[in-house]
């Protein structure tokens, strides 16, 4: 039981660190709420399409943006529309900053200010999807000590 | 009630067929119109915990579909942004189509514009994504004033 108690600890400390953070809003709180015994693997499910969506959206912006032609903003525009609301709905907080940002130099067709939106999308998608695993893998450990998860509010 | 045993499988079912056993609290019947496939298993989830059972559809043109072929819904969540027919058209013509279901708009929000012209189209209310706990509460409210 001590094991339980050190990764629950662990866990609250790194939860509240995400929040802190910024990584993740209450929105992500709520997720962790409507996970029960009967969907056990919500959060982790929702987490996963969530990601995969960053990793669709972030292609099809980049191929937009690399049009020599002529960049299509409102295309660019749409995938980042899309991101913004797949991320707000999850709570990922950093990565729907980024995509408001976006938006706006999409409205001002302004394809550097574009392809820095994509870089720095790009780069908090990753760090996001780096410490959820950390979470999961902690809310792992903790179930095999035979430990319940904490919600940290 | 919803659709009978002979209606097309092409739709994505969530009712299972002992319907009747389910503790439902409200008694409500919800349909949930979005592309995104995290967005669908999101707002089900939620729904769920209020013991609401949801219907889940890609996009308006099933939704239009479903309810031609005579399925009713107290509540109808609609997305605005969807491919083949999307939220503003699948609401007109679910009005047109004489249907009085209350049709809230869930949508990752564009300008005022955008949306006045999805109310326009003929819904009763239009939030912003995300659904919370809160506007699910708020429309039961509304749902059980109205019945």
């Amino acid at each position: 039981m001590d094991i339980a108690n050190q990764l629950q600890r662990q866990f609250m400390d790194y939860s509240t660190s995400l929040h802190r953070e910024g990584f993740v809003d209450d929105q992500f709180t709520q997720l962790q709420k409507l996970q029960d015994e009967n969907s056990p693997d919500f959060v982790v499910e929702v987490a996963s399409l969530f990601f995969e969506d960053c990793e669709k959206l972030i292609n099809n912006m980049a191929r937009a943006l690399e049009q020599q032609q002529g960049v299509d903003f409102k295309q660019v525009d749409a995938s980042v529309h899309q991101l913004k609301g797949s991320s707000s709905s999850i709570g990922a907080m950093r990565v729907k900053n980024v995509c408001i940002a976006f938006r706006s130099f999409c409205e001002a067709q302004n394809r550097e200010g574009c392809l820095r939106c994509l870089q720095q999308v790009t780069h908090e998608y990753s760090l996001l999807k780096n410490k959820l695993q950390t979470l999961f893998r902690l809310e792992k450990q903790i179930l095999a000590a035979g430990g319940s998860i904490p919600i940290v509010e | 009630m919803v659709l009978g045993k002979g209606a097309s499988s092409s739709l994505s079912m969530k009712m299972a067929d002992g319907a009747e056993d389910m503790v439902n609290n409200n008694n409500f019947t919800v349909l949930v119109v979005d592309d995104d496939p995290l967005i669908r298993k999101l707002h089900d989830m939620h729904l769920k915990n209020f013991g609401l059972r949801a219907q889940v559809v890609e996009n308006g043109k099933k939704a239009v579909d479903l309810c031609h072929v005579g399925a009713n819904f107290n509540l109808i969540l609609m997305d605005r942004e969807m491919p083949v027919m999307n939220g503003a058209e699948a609401t007109k013509e679910l009005r047109a189509m004489g249907v009085n279901s209350l049709i809230v708009g869930v949508t990752s929000c564009g300008s005022p514009n955008e949306k006045q012209a999805f109310m326009e189209a003929g819904l009763d209310y239009c939030f912003e994504k995300p659904l919370t706990p809160d506007k699910i509460t708020f429309l039961l409210q509304e749902l059980n004033k109205n019945n």
